[in-house]
């Protein structure tokens, strides 16, 4: 008698498909909120979102259960309570202000009423709504790089194949079928009545009754036991084996070069809203490919790659020449990234000044080497937040700007927007990201 | 306190458990159940499950077999935001009315824990399922489980079917009116014969192809030969649809204009669970009072024996004493009268009736006062009463002072609230009736009734609510409930709501 099970083993998460139906519910709150926690998030630890997930508080209009019950006001009613200290009949109460009196159990069962219902999203849910609706651009056009390898996969069973292979579970089905089928003897029949012929021999003297039992019984053994060597326990037929074949694993990779510009006109501001951006970038891409790589390289007039941690946080001064970073991009991707491997995507972050005639070089690099080895390349300039003028008219700008605009008409996989404030940062991030359905439509 | 003996046969030491401990003590307890307190009992079936475990089956209404809705996504991102910032605890366990009895045990709990648990749950509830009247004539233990893995089985199958947001609105709107889909006092009515072939021969075609979901339509039923003619009176076609009636989800589930049979095998499923439940909700103090008082018995008893060490005892009535706790009315803690408090008393003074009685229990329960066998006396309460009856029956002076029990009474029409009763000679008998008035579902739930349907004319449903001292329903509740009603009428609804003028 079995009176307890170990039910912990069990798998967990057995209520997932009740908070998939719960998310599905109060999507369009939640991604609302998740949208206002990402734009006033600050991004000191490097990391956008906890491991182990995001608070959410969100209203809760659409997730009421209503139900028929009793107003908590008006009428005439009744309570008992315990703990009476100095009452006595007749005494008088002021009646509390608008609760449901001191009793509440007229109150609703489920703390409804609530106007906000808070909970905890994991970091999956968290990004997958963040970035609800964003594609990879140029899909179509440009096909993904993929890496094949060979693995091998189960593909059912054969009647032929090596020992090691073998299914024992449907083969001794399949044996117990046929000895059904066939009306094999078992063993146990064979043994009962070997030992009644044994009884009989060994009685001293037999009846004539009883020897033509005996004949009759040896007879019966004989062609039980022939049966038995024809119908075989196991027969090859019964024999399955399992079976592998080999399979074209596809597996795609990509890296992010993220190009800053840290001159002494980058001040803090600025970088903080290089780094949000940067960050978006990385959870999105990391999402869609098994495998994201990040290269981060700095320039002032001239380029290096560094971690990221000296990426944001380490100090330069220097003048200003764009050309380097992106000399130095297409240096690593010949050195590291061969591009039939990889899946490249270049971001750029900078205040718009470039020295001298060097943007020239910039649109250059950009159309001759970079591009068409980038699935997608988006820059960012970060400009003053007084700075109307420049967020209203995308025609006006410095060199570079306009240098890079002359890129934007010529390639679809170019992107270019403006920012002033970290709130900016997560709309232009989708607006680089929408699928695009009628072709580039920014800058 | 009974004293300990010199222990050589503790049942356990220290607070670690493991299967064969568990498995010792429950064959105590059992004696103890069995031979001296006469508990009958369905056959146990004690699962031990983690805290994460426990979380999912608590969002589920305690049932793991719960079929998929968002409302328990809901409650369990609630419970789980409070467990986890420790403004809540769990339960230490939670138990099925159903055969064999079902209890799930938190493996945190110490080995302490795990006897005060398994002696409540698995003993005490369990006695209390498988004897109380309520539960025998309205809940079938032996199947609730077959019904749940349908029900679950089903609604993923018209999920995959008609979609999940199809299927979620009448969900939805079922679950709105779940107080109102149970029967309070008729037997519901039987389903004719023909019914129940139709109901075979569709739910036979389920369980074999698992895609064939209607259940019996006309055509597998024939057409209603009992079909209202156009111009029958009001009386004979409120008879024919069994009007009025209280089972609101029952009555759409028969006679709405709109639904598809699918449909309304969901309403039935909604209202079969709150059919289910409603015994549970009705017997909240008798109930925990039956589990505590039975744990209470069982480990003192056990101590008594010397098989428990004295820490181990210590804990439990720790824990025990936590819960019988009732904090008074003006305490920042109350939050009503304490359903494990109250019923633990009445359970201790019916054994004090029994025992040591005053002349003024002879007094007032001149039947049990003095008895010979309490325990015959506990387990024929246990078996035949509910909450209100219950209080009404057994609630004594002695408790009522011991409660300091008192009621306000709350007219809209005063200014103040007036005490009008203490615990004094003059109070006892009508605080008792109000304090089992305020469990008697029946009156704290609203009386709504489906009243009338004409469907051969505007096909209007007609509802009445009737108000029980001026008390009315919350406004906007009610109206997203009606937007529901419509949705499962298919036409307009109206809610009337009458005013009774009985009583003072």
């Amino acid at each position: 008698m079995h009176h307890f099970i170990d039910r912990r083993a069990n798998p967990k998460g057995k209520s997932h498909g009740n908070r998939q139906r719960f998310l599905r519910r109060a999507r369009e709150n939640i991604k609302d909120r998740v949208d206002r926690s990402v734009r006033d998030k600050s991004v000191q630890d490097g990391k956008a979102v906890p491991v182990d997930g995001e608070q959410v508080t969100i209203p809760a209009r659409g997730l009421q259960e209503p139900r028929f019950f009793h107003g908590s006001k008006g009428g005439n009613r009744r309570h008992v309570l315990p703990g009476n200290k100095e009452f006595v009949v007749g005494d008088t109460l002021p009646k509390p202000n608008g609760g449901a009196g001191q009793n509440g159990r007229q109150a609703s069962e489920d703390g409804e009423g609530e106007d906000e219902f808070s909970f905890t999203l994991t970091q999956d849910e968290y990004l997958e709504i963040l970035f609800d609706g964003l594609e990879l651009p140029d899909l179509v056009e440009k096909s993904l790089v993929e890496t094949e390898t060979i693995g091998t996969r189960r593909a059912g069973l054969t009647t032929v194949g090596t020992p090691n292979n073998l299914n024992l579970v449907r083969t001794m089905r399949n044996a117990l079928g046929r000895r059904i089928a066939l009306h094999r003897p078992s063993s146990r029949a064979e043994e009962e009545l070997q030992s009644e012929i044994e009884m009989l021999e060994a009685l001293p003297n037999r009846s004539d009754a009883q020897e033509e039992l005996l004949a009759e019984m040896r007879a019966r053994l004989e062609s039980l036991q022939r049966k038995r060597k024809m119908v075989g326990y196991i027969d090859p037929i019964d024999l399955r084996f399992d079976t592998h074949v080999p399979e074209k694993i596809r597996k795609s990779r990509a890296v992010v070069f993220c190009l800053m510009d840290v001159s002494g006109s980058m001040q803090d501001r600025e970088k903080e809203l290089g780094k949000r951006f940067f960050l978006l970038l990385h959870l999105f891409l990391a999402r869609c490919y098994e495998q994201t790589e990040l290269v981060f390289i700095r320039h002032t007039h001239h380029a290096q790659e560094v971690d990221e941690e000296t990426f944001f946080y380490a100090r330069e001064t220097g003048g200003t020449i764009v050309s380097t970073a992106l000399d130095k991009m297409r240096e690593i991707i010949s050195d590291r990234y061969p591009p039939q491997e990889w899946n490249i995507y270049g971001a750029q972050v900078s205040d718009g000044e470039n020295f001298g005639n060097d943007s020239v070089r910039c649109k250059k690099l950009l159309l001759e080497d970079l591009l068409p080895v980038c699935q997608y390349y988006a820059y960012m300039e970060v400009v003053e937040e007084d700075a109307e003028d420049l967020l209203q008219d995308l025609s006006a700008g410095d060199d570079l700007w306009q240098n890079y605009r002359a890129v934007k008409d010529q390639t679809e996989h170019f992107a270019m927007q403006r920012v002033a404030h970290a709130a900016h940062i997560y709309p232009i991030f989708r607006e680089f990201f929408l699928p695009r359905l009628k072709g580039g439509q920014n800058a | 306190m009974p004293e300990a003996k010199s222990g050589s046969k503790l049942l356990f030491e220290g607070p670690e458990w493991s299967f064969a401990l568990l498995e010792k003590a429950r064959d105590a307890i059992e004696e103890i159940a069995l031979n001296d307190l006469g508990l009958n009992l369905y056959q146990n079936q004690i699962e031990i499950i983690s805290s994460e475990q426990m979380l999912d089956a608590y969002s589920c209404v305690g049932l793991p077999l719960m079929y998929q809705h968002w409302s328990f996504g809901k409650h369990f991102a609630r419970d789980e935001a409070l467990y986890r910032t420790g403004r809540q605890g769990l339960a230490y366990e939670i138990v099925i009315n159903s055969n064999p009895c079902i209890s799930y045990n938190m493996e945190e709990n110490t080995m302490a824990m795990q006897v005060l648990v398994m002696a409540h749950a698995a003993f005490g509830h369990n006695h209390f399922f498988k004897n109380n009247y309520l539960f025998l004539q309205w809940t079938d233990a032996d199947g609730i489980q077959d019904y749940l893995a349908f029900a679950k089985n089903y609604i993923a199958a018209c999920e995959e079917r008609y979609g999940i947001d199809a299927v979620e609105e009448i969900l939805d709107a079922g679950h709105a009116l779940q107080t109102q889909g149970v029967f309070r006092y008729g037997r519901p009515p039987k389903p004719t014969s023909q019914e129940l072939a139709a109901m075979q021969r569709v739910r036979d075609g389920y369980a074999g192809s698992r895609s064939l979901l209607d259940i019996w339509t006309d055509a597998t039923l024939g057409h209603d030969s009992a079909e209202t003619p156009k111009d029958a009176p009001q009386a004979a076609r409120r008879k024919n649809m069994n009007l009025p009636q209280e089972n609101i989800l029952y009555f759409l589930e028969k006679h709405s204009p709109v639904l598809e049979p699918w449909q309304r095998e969901l309403l039935r499923i909604v209202r079969m669970l709150a059919q289910y439940f409603y015994p549970q909700k009705q017997t909240k103090v008798m109930n925990e009072g039956c589990a505590t008082f039975v744990h209470y018995y069982i480990i003192n008893e056990l101590f008594s024996q010397g098989r428990l060490s004295e820490g181990a005892y210590l804990e439990m009535m720790h824990s025990h004493t936590n819960v019988v706790l009732q904090p008074d009315f003006d305490d920042p803690r109350y939050s009503g009268i304490n359903p494990y408090a109250l019923g633990f008393a009445m359970m201790m003074d019916i054994r004090r009736i029994c025992e040591e009685p005053t002349e003024e229990d002879r007094d007032w329960f001149p039947d049990i006062a003095g008895h010979d066998d309490w325990r015959h006396v506990l387990r024929h309460a246990w078996a035949n009463y509910r909450d209100e009856s219950f209080i009404q029956q057994f609630l004594s002076p002695h408790l009522m002072r011991k409660f300091k029990l008192f009621t306000l009474v709350d007219d809209a029409s005063q200014k103040d609230l007036v005490v009008s009763h203490i615990h004094n000679r003059a109070g006892y008998k009508a605080m008792r009736q109000a304090l089992a008035q305020q469990y008697n579902l029946a009156y704290l739930e609203p009386d709504i009734q489906v009243t009338d349907a004409d469907l051969s004319g505007d096909r209007r449903l007609i509802l009445t609510h009737t108000v029980r001292d001026g008390i009315h329903l919350d406004e906007a509740n009610k109206d997203e409930v009606l937007k529901h009603l419509r949705r499962l009428w298919g036409y307009e609804v109206t809610l009337d709501a009458v005013e009774t003028l009985i009583e003072s």
